[in-house]
């Protein structure tokens, strides 16, 4: 079966390079590629939906297999070429159907900023595990395909600025002083120079050999997100079977990276006096943060009303309630006529009533732990990534966790597993998320998905009772290997079983079923801007 | 931060703007500043501005087709304050008439803003919009630290700094390289810039490690050479026991913190306990503290190291207040500084709007007296310095455009 599957993937490779006749005739010289050049065959619609479902697969098993084992261990390598190899875009059938599928991806994930971030995110894992798995004489042939051309700098001019290199790479001398430096344009190198992990001279950056793939990660995002931006703005031509079935992989992709809360219908009559209870009861941590500084100050700056505001407008308060919760507090400091030139515009924003008119998405965790990170004064951001260990043990302790629970949270939070850790606070609050299951470990993805668990446990009574039982919109994993301590973000999406299941089997769920008619209508109204 | 000159009265601003804007803005190095030489064409006649009205009316995408379209705006609309946006594809003027999607900011100065309230945390004289002479030694630090980090780093070389007109500044990078940034390049380059990092529920903003980035190494000696006089002198910063302690818990090691603390008691003044603070530190990481090794150079930086509004670097769209516009609250001209110089810079002399104007009817007065010279008006007030800075800055632009057009020009005549 699978041996069939290349042979015919081979013929299409043919059939491709004829089709491109006078532009390159060897579009895939190589089997790592920047996907610069989209398919230009015609493919069955079956073979859409199933190139789309494989390639969905892989970049699933990417982030799964990120989360369990460290970048570049053993255990990633095993693992991740493990799940490469039981998907049906394996290495010797890669290069078309890694082409096609790659493009197929980029139709349904370019819809939103949430989806978008996901998708490179995940390719980008891909690419560089791909790279890195190459000899160093693929690798070059792989920068001078793509008319990379940089130069290792010269030994005499590596020795003058040798001291700035260790200082740079924090590495002692011994150890850099044979390692080639490349001089490359500061501007593509950005990966590096924002971390300073290059020394930067004069416009140029000094990358040691083995960074060479950050560079490409770099040129490989940009490309990628432009290309991203570009896909979304050109609305399909024709409504028909082809965009249904767009659609409903639009709607694939969805289940595996969760909600996004953008345009959410109310909960339930959420009003600005019942903030301060349900702050309490049913807010997560960070939120709690955010609300109880704007109530001590009367103030929050623009990172903290943003991201409070948002999550706000998701548990379904309404503008009018929005701007009386607002005003209500600032007005402590300032008068109203003050708040209303300063302030509303910026909430009536949120709403999509001003400007561009977008209606914001709520911030995920994901978004909140890594982007914008809090500064003097500030108080958004993760609780959990972003306190001193001592002042998050008090805070838990203000939670009413007992010892032995902060101790708990604080060994996730040690290992840099800030989402598992905030489940866990909900655990200890309201009791377990997992329905039983021993041995797994749960993640939220979302403040409001936190807030939605805590409500609906809490008010169980006045929901309508026709909602099935609640559809469990947490994902369970495994727990995370206890020795792993990074500080990259566990975005724990599944267990490893989800992975090779097939990905119809949760079509079914009445939950997700809703989610996508919403979404359709979302997509028809874009493109009938 | 009071001055022997200051009268101004906030509520007499719409009446001194009209007779500013006719007589004292400097629109020809302005638009030659903006124009960046024509090339392209566009460049200035796509530039989106924003005029601030009275009681904070405000107007986005405004845009000027020259030098004397924006003369003749400014001074019919007088707005009390002016940004200064991003060079976008389409007259910003007609944005309306054009598909949203298709509207888009394409280039921008690189520029840093600065502000005073951020350094509340670390600063003991005064908070919030106030300053004075004890804190404003933080900014002068922030210029010498970022301009060098802009220049020999990143290797650009048209910088201009401006004083905001209350408490803080700004920075615009006017290099080619500079305006074509693409966001996650002006993201790149204000994280590079960014050593202190933390929100309120951090205390150690602070992390080094055992190697020390060159470009950090560079800010630690510029921070060095003015500690003694900023930290110890004016701010004391040890000078009691609640400013020591916050001091302290910057320390990692709890036993060196405590142990310290015991000994500061002892001692008389900020000077003599930063001394003894700092050969703790020296001496517990020789006895295998090596988290604390470099706890001295993490308080300076966290005492002093620039701390950007990276919001405001980050977006090619983002708008800042433009040069030589006046601050509504004190009066005070956004007025540019030699960043070579800028320990003899201080806030207090910025002249204002009233004082400028008082000083031009003087010279008027001696004008009708039978001398009139060709000068212009600005030159003549205590404006004078900083324009002359302004100048310098443009001529040296246009001298790089210069030698790129003649560069062209020998490409296609080939002779």
């Amino acid at each position: 079966m699978d041996f069939d599957r290349r042979r015919t993937a081979t013929l299409r490779t043919k059939r491709i390079q004829q089709k491109v006749n006078g532009i390159d005739t060897n579009i895939f010289e190589h089997c790592v590629q920047l996907y610069t050049l989209p398919p230009t065959s015609t493919i069955s619609l079956e073979e859409f939906e199933e190139l789309a479902v494989e390639r969905l697969k892989v970049l699933r098993a990417v982030e799964t297999v990120g989360v369990r084992c460290s970048r570049g261990s053993q255990d990633y390598k095993t693992l991740l070429e493990k799940e490469i190899k039981n998907s049906k875009l394996k290495r010797s059938i890669l290069k078309w159907r890694d082409n096609v599928s790659h493009f197929i991806l980029r139709l349904a994930y370019c819809r939103s900023e949430e989806l978008r971030r996901w998708f490179i995110q995940q390719e980008i894992d891909l690419f560089r595990f791909r790279f890195q798995q190459e000899s160093a004489e693929s690798r070059a042939r792989f920068l001078e395909i793509n008319n990379l051309g940089y130069k290792p700098i010269d030994t005499e001019e590596q020795k003058e600025v040798l001291v700035n290199l260790q200082d740079s790479e924090g590495k002692e001398a011994l150890a850099i002083e044979n390692v080639q430096h490349y001089k490359v344009p500061f501007t593509e190198a950005l990966d590096l120079v924002r971390s300073r992990r290059v020394y930067v001279h004069h416009g140029f950056a000094y990358v040691p050999q083995d960074d060479l793939v950050s560079i490409l990660l770099t040129l490989f995002r940009m490309q990628l997100s432009h290309s991203l931006a570009v896909s979304n703005l050109q609305s399909f031509a024709s409504p028909g079977r082809r965009w249904e079935v767009i659609t409903n992989v639009v709607s694939l992709s969805r289940r595996y990276i969760g909600q996004d809360y953008a345009s959410k219908k109310p909960v339930g009559e959420i009003t600005a006096d019942m903030i301060d209870l349900l702050s309490k009861t049913s807010f997560p941590l960070c939120m709690q943060q955010l609300h109880s500084a704007f109530r001590s100050n009367h103030h929050l700056r623009h990172g903290g009303r943003m991201q409070y505001g948002l999550f706000l407008k998701g548990i379904g308060l309404s503008l009018e309630e929005a701007i009386r919760f607002w005003k209500s507090e600032f007005t402590k400091i300032m008068d109203g006529d003050k708040f209303d030139k300063q302030y509303s515009y910026s909430i009536r924003h949120y709403y999509g009533k001003e400007g561009r008119k977008a209606d914001y998405t709520p911030y995920s965790c994901i978004k909140i732990i890594t982007t914008n990170t809090p500064g003097v004064g500030d108080f958004h951001g993760c609780p959990f990534k972003h306190s001193d260990p001592d002042v998050l043990r008090q805070k838990l302790a203000g939670q009413g966790l007992k010892q032995e629970g902060v101790d708990q949270v604080m060994q996730f939070v040690k290992g840099g597993h800030y989402q598992v850790a905030c489940a866990r606070v909900f655990e200890l609050i309201h009791g377990s998320l997992s329905g039983g299951l021993i041995d797994v470990e749960v993640s939220f993805q979302h403040p409001n998905q936190y807030f939605e668990e805590s409500y609906k446990r809490l008010h169980k009574d006045k929901i309508n009772s026709n909602t099935p039982q609640a559809p469990r919109a947490v994902q369970i994993v495994p727990p995370p290997s206890k020795d792993r301590q990074s500080d990259t973000v566990t975005n724990l999406k599944s267990n490893s079983q989800d992975v090779t299941a097939p990905a119809a089997s949760t079509a079914s769920d009445p939950h997700e079923e809703d989610d996508f008619d919403e979404l359709d209508e979302t997509v028809l109204l874009d493109e009938a801007e | 931060m009071t001055s022997k000159v200051d009268k101004y009265d906030p509520g007499s601003l719409s009446d001194l703007l009209p007779l500013y804007y006719k007589k004292l803005f400097p629109y020809g190095l302005y638009f030659r500043w903006l124009n960046y030489g024509g090339v392209p064409k566009t460049y200035f006649s796509n530039r989106e501005f924003s005029f601030t009205l009275k009681d904070d009316v405000y107007i986005r995408y405004q845009s000027f087709t020259d030098q004397q379209d924006m003369e003749k705006e400014i001074q019919k609309i007088c707005p009390y304050k002016i940004d200064v946006g991003a060079v976008f594809t389409h007259r910003p003027k007609d944005h309306k008439t054009i598909n949203a999607a298709a509207f888009v900011a394409q280039e921008k100065e690189l520029v840093f803003d600065i502000d005073m309230t951020d350094y509340d945390d670390v600063r003991s004289c005064c908070s919030g919009a106030d300053i004075c002479e004890k804190c404003w030694p933080l900014m002068s630090m922030a210029v010498k630290i970022l301009n060098r980090a802009l220049k020999d780093d990143f290797g650009f070389e048209h910088i201009l700094w401006v004083y905001s007109g209350r408490r803080g500044i700004h920075c615009w990078v006017c290099d080619e390289v500079a305006r074509k940034l693409s966001q996650a390049g002006r993201t790149a380059i204000a994280e590079y810039l960014t050593v202190v990092k933390g929100g309120e529920n951090q205390v150690r903003k602070v992390h080094l490690d055992q190697y020390i980035h060159p470009s950090i190494k560079a800010a630690i000696e510029i921070i060095n050479s003015n500690f003694k006089d900023y930290a110890v002198d004016k701010q004391d910063f040890l000078g009691d026991k609640q400013k020591w302690t916050k001091v302290l818990s910057l320390i990692p090691s709890q036993d060196i913190q405590k142990e310290v603390a015991e000994e500061l008691e002892l001692l008389p003044d900020s000077a003599s306990r930063w001394k003894k603070v700092k050969k703790f530190i020296e001496l517990s990481s020789k006895s295998g503290f090596t988290d604390s090794r470099q706890a001295d150079k993490e308080i300076m930086l966290q005492y002093c190291y620039p701390r950007l509004d990276v919001n405001v670097s980050k977006g090619i769209n983002h708008l800042l207040k433009s040069p030589f516009c006046v601050h509504p609250k004190t009066g005070r001209v956004c007025v540019p500084f030699d960043p070579d110089d800028t320990d003899r810079f201080s806030p207090a002399e910025v002249p204002t709007i009233s004082q400028l104007l008082d000083e031009l009817n003087k010279v008027e007065a001696v004008d009708l007296g039978g001398v009139s010279k060709h000068t212009k008006d600005y030159k003549r007030t205590s404006m004078a310095a900083s324009i002359e800075v302004f100048e310098q800055f443009v001529k040296k632009l246009e001298k790089s455009w210069r030698g790129k057009l003649i560069e062209e020009s020998d490409k296609k005549m080939e002779f």
